[in-house]
């Protein structure tokens, strides 16, 4: 049991091994602590937005969405969808909003733990982070999917306007609206934490991979 | 430990760090870049014609008969779509009782703003029983539902414009208003409880404490009645301190209060500034005491008033005055307080200078040291100092005093100068030169002459001289520079505002419409060239003022959903999504609606006939522009309601039928179905069972 515990946590860095090679250990930590910070940060950004402009805006309207919560021209752009049948976008993803900040926070304990763990097994725990860019996308798609699939067949402007996908990144349109979708600093902080992670990993895969090597035929790593 | 580890270490963190600020700001910047390249906001390029665009352009001026002047007024003057103008000319409306907004230099009209005249677009006095503006357009309770406007004054602090709120005289009516610039919105309307007419109003003290309303034809101060034969026993004039409260965006009537002046037909009025700080300035044309009575064989007033070669200049110390109201030293006159002739001049508060003939406008120059007084019947300015108007008080220099005791100085002891400028000058404005501009009635032109003084320095003519005069189409009335009467003025434009536009524009018919002429003022010297005319044919203007368009700090929308524009806050009245419906109490009908694009809350209502019925509508629109009207046939009813805006109807139901209301604006391209109806029940038919659908409706 042990033994399996001690395979899962990987190798503890002996004091005298730490102090000649304080740099080699102490990298992957300060890389994956960066991380955190990157994720914690975002937490206060834009994750993505979108911009609508029409004749009749010539300042456009913007939707930005942070992790959390929805701003800017909310009201007025569901005042439009209306017409065409959109539901509120503020029931859009509703969950996910309400767990982020925690998701967040988690992912970011869990990373932490990757730097405490020497095994290749801090990989799984480092994997939500790495993989959070991507299901922010596959999420964002799926509700757009969703709101731009089902209108409401009752809706004022339902013969002319069918349900279609709104884009997700770059341009697109509808009606007379050009839609300009954007991520966000808060998503490119999101990305940069996990590529982050992965450059933190180079490091922590050198010195433990190496350390577990030494350890196991200590006269060979002297040679 | 070595110092390379924390080297390395540092190095890391710094890319680390480095690498995702540069992502963040490219990704950033690539989305501005790319925004901007969307709406074309590239910035203009300087003008470069090629050989083929000189051509064109000739070839289009040569069509359209323009010479070189006409290309470059017009190139002066036209704005392009979406280019916003650098001036805002707010000009008085006449006999519409409206104010007009007017961009300058394109000289296109913005808006009327409704003040004295019911106007239904603006939703302004058609709100049912009690509207807020029908209440403040009756004279003791008699509806007088138009208006002589005449001098707007914008409020100023230190003796600059500060865009927050716009006054207007009504001339016919002694009324005074107060239009709030956050919404261009006539707020208040007081009529002056001592006479029936004004002119003088307004004029604004340098940080709009008081707001000056002078007479013009004398009465018998607070309604009262005499024949001509009691002229000079009973009659009088006056001039009222108006108070205003900034905070509330009011005249605080109780704090207000009026000096009786003698019945010499007070004319414009000037508020001292700088060196004259303190002091308020009122021309006369009627020292003669003139009553008329052509069919008695007496000369009629425009020769009776006119017989003297001087009149008086009111100079008033309305510092002083305001000291001796609070000291309680003023008596009322129908219940408003009026300091008398006899306490005037036993406090010093009021003394003349002689002033030639039967003038019109008194102004002030920008540095307050000088009054000038326009002549009308005399061909010259004369042009008062004031250092010498206080040394001459100090030492008593009268010659003596008029008919009522007050002291009246002696001309040449306060006259700093003398410039003939041609016939029936009137109204003087100033630039940021050196000169001042001053309106001729007869010659149809406005002069351009010399200040002296400190002034002297800022161009290179003789002190107190004629520099130029520009011909104007026709019969010049006032006239309005950038800042013109303020103590920064800005040069650059002035409009003329003629009264006869003749042969100016295509016939109308016999009514013709003004003429406002914007005059190019930006070169010193002799160049002052008319740059474009403004027809303007809906009543006749008479003073303007010319405020920078960035002065003004007007809302988009109204600050929050529910506004109550009169109160200039939310209302807890105001309904909002989730709580429309019909409330019955008795025969009184409570209806809360809503108007978003493009439907109202509830489209059905049902009333008895006989019914009192309150109608709130909130607007719970944000969006800029997003205004839609509401109006009920038959009912004289009809809204404008802003993106925001909350409003009360109310009306007795005495139409029986089923009578539609809608939305009065083009809200949107649903705008048609924007609708509903007013079931009003017979009297006949109460008490029988209700449509269902409908009842539904008025849950």
């Amino acid at each position: 049991m042990s033994r399996l515990f001690q395979s899962l946590i990987g190798p503890r860095v002996p004091a005298e091994e730490l102090a000649a090679h304080r740099v080699r250990y102490l990298a992957p930590t300060l890389v994956f602590m960066a991380a955190r910070v990157l994720l914690l940060v975002s937490l206060f950004l834009p994750y993505w937005r979108m911009e609508l402009v029409a004749p009749q805006y010539p300042d456009g309207l913007f939707i930005t969405a942070y992790v959390n919560h929805l701003s800017g021209d909310v009201r007025e752009v569901d005042g439009l969808n209306h017409y065409i049948g959109m539901r509120p976008l503020g029931e859009a993803a509703a969950f996910e909003r309400a767990a982020s900040v925690w998701m967040i926070i988690s992912m970011v304990l869990l990373v932490e733990g990757a730097a405490a763990i020497h095994s290749r097994w801090a990989v799984l725990l480092a994997l939500p982070a790495v993989t959070f860019p991507l299901g922010f996308v596959a999420d964002l798609y799926y509700w757009m999917r969703t709101f731009g699939l089902n209108l409401n067949p009752e809706a004022p402007l339902s013969s002319s306007i069918k349900p279609f996908v709104p884009t997700v990144v770059g341009e697109g349109g509808i009606g007379q609206f050009k839609t300009y979708a954007e991520f966000g600093p808060g998503y490119w902080l999101t990305v940069a934490a996990a590529v982050t992670i992965i450059v933190g990993f180079v490091f922590h895969r050198h010195a433990y991979k190496t350390l577990a090597h030494r350890l196991a035929w200590p006269t060979g790593a002297r040679a | 430990m070595s110092r390379q580890p924390s080297t390395v270490r540092t190095t890391i963190l710094a890319a680390i760090a480095a690498g995702s600020l540069l992502s963040i700001m490219v990704s950033t910047a690539d989305a501005q870049e790319n925004r901007r390249r969307r709406r074309g906001q590239e910035e203009a390029k300087p003008l470069d014609l090629t050989p083929e665009q000189v051509a064109s352009l000739t070839k289009v001026a040569n069509d359209r008969k323009l010479n070189v002047d006409d290309l470059l007024a017009a190139a002066k003057t036209f704005t392009p779509s979406g280019r916003h103008d650098e001036y805002v000319l707010f000009a008085s409306g006449g006999q519409s009782g409206h104010m007009f907004a007017i961009g300058v230099p394109s000289m296109r009209l913005l808006r009327s703003i409704a003040v004295f005249t019911p106007e239904p677009w603006q939703g302004y006095g058609f709100a049912g029983m009690d509207d807020h503006a029908r209440e403040a357009l009756k004279i003791n309770g008699t509806p007088v539902t138009w208006g002589d406007t005449h001098h707007p004054a914008l409020s100023e602090t230190k003796g600059d414009y500060d865009g927050q709120f716009l006054f207007i005289g009504d001339k016919a009516n002694a009324r005074l208003a107060v239009i709030d610039l956050r919404d261009w919105e006539t707020k208040q309307i007081v009529k002056n409880p001592l006479t029936f007419s004004n002119h003088g109003a307004a004029f604004v003290t340098p940080d709009t404490d008081y707001i000056i309303e002078g007479a013009q034809y004398a009465t018998v101060l607070g309604y009262g009645y005499a024949l001509p034969d009691q002229y000079q026993k009973s009659y009088r004039g006056m001039a009222t301190m108006w108070k205003f409260d900034r905070q509330k965006g009011r005249i605080d009537i109780a704090n207000s209060f009026a000096m009786e002046l003698p019945p010499y037909w007070q004319d414009l009025a000037d508020v001292g500034k700088g060196a004259s700080d303190g002091y308020f300035f009122v021309n006369s044309f009627n020292v003669e005491m003139a009553t008329g009575s052509v069919a008695k064989g007496d000369p009629p007033f425009e020769a009776g008033a006119s017989k003297r070669d001087m009149d008086y200049l009111h100079i008033v110390d309305w510092r002083k005055a305001e000291a001796a109201y609070k000291a309680g030293k003023a008596k009322p006159i129908n219940g408003f307080p009026v300091l008398s002739l006899e306490t005037s001049i036993a406090e010093g508060l009021l003394y003349f200078a002689p002033e030639p003939k039967s003038p019109h406008g008194v102004d002030v120059t920008p540095n307050g040291q000088y009054m000038v007084v326009a002549g009308k019947l005399d061909p010259h300015v004369t042009i008062y100092s004031i250092e010498k108007v206080k040394a001459a008080i100090a030492a008593k220099k009268f010659t003596g005093t008029d008919p009522f005791g007050i002291p009246v100085l002696d001309f040449d002891a306060v006259k700093e100068a003398q410039v003939e400028l041609g016939l029936g000058p009137l109204h003087t404005q100033f630039d940021d030169k050196g000169y001042a501009y001053t309106s001729l009635f007869l010659d149809s032109a406005v002069a351009r002459w010399s200040l002296g003084g400190e002034y002297a320095p800022l161009h290179a003519e003789r002190p107190w001289t004629l520099v130029t005069k520009t011909p104007i189409q026709y019969n010049i009335g006032h006239l309005s520079a950038a800042g013109g009467d303020t103590v920064h003025p800005g040069g650059r434009y002035l409009v003329a505002m003629s009264k006869w536009s003749v042969d100016r524009f295509l016939p109308t018919g016999p009514l013709l419409p003004q003429n406002f002429q914007l005059l190019d003022i930006s070169e010193p010297g002799t160049v002052m060239p008319v740059i474009y005319d403004l027809p303007i044919g809906v009543g006749e203007p008479h003073y303007a003022q010319m405020i920078k368009a960035d002065k003004l700090q007007s809302w988009k929308v109204y600050p929050q959903v529910g506004w109550n524009s009169h109160t200039q806050q939310p209302d807890p009245n105001a309904p909002r999504p989730g709580s429309e419906g019909v409330i019955r109490e008795g025969s009184k009908v409570l209806v809360n609606m809503t108007a978003v694009r493009s439907h109202f809350v509830p489209e059905h209502v049902e009333v008895n006939e006989g019914d009192e019925v309150t109608w709130r509508i909130t607007n719970v629109e944000t969006a800029q522009d997003a205004t839609h009207g509401f109006c009920i046939g038959g009912y004289n009813i009809n809204l404008s309601l802003e993106p925001g805006e909350y409003e009360e109807v109310r009306f007795i139901a005495d139409k029986p039928g089923t009578n539609p209301f809608y939305c009065t604006e083009f809200c949107s391209a649903l705008h048609l179905e924007m609708a509903g109806y007013l079931h009003v029940k017979p009297a006949s038919k109460i008490g029988a069972v209700t449509p269902e659908g409908a009842a539904a409706e008025n849950k």
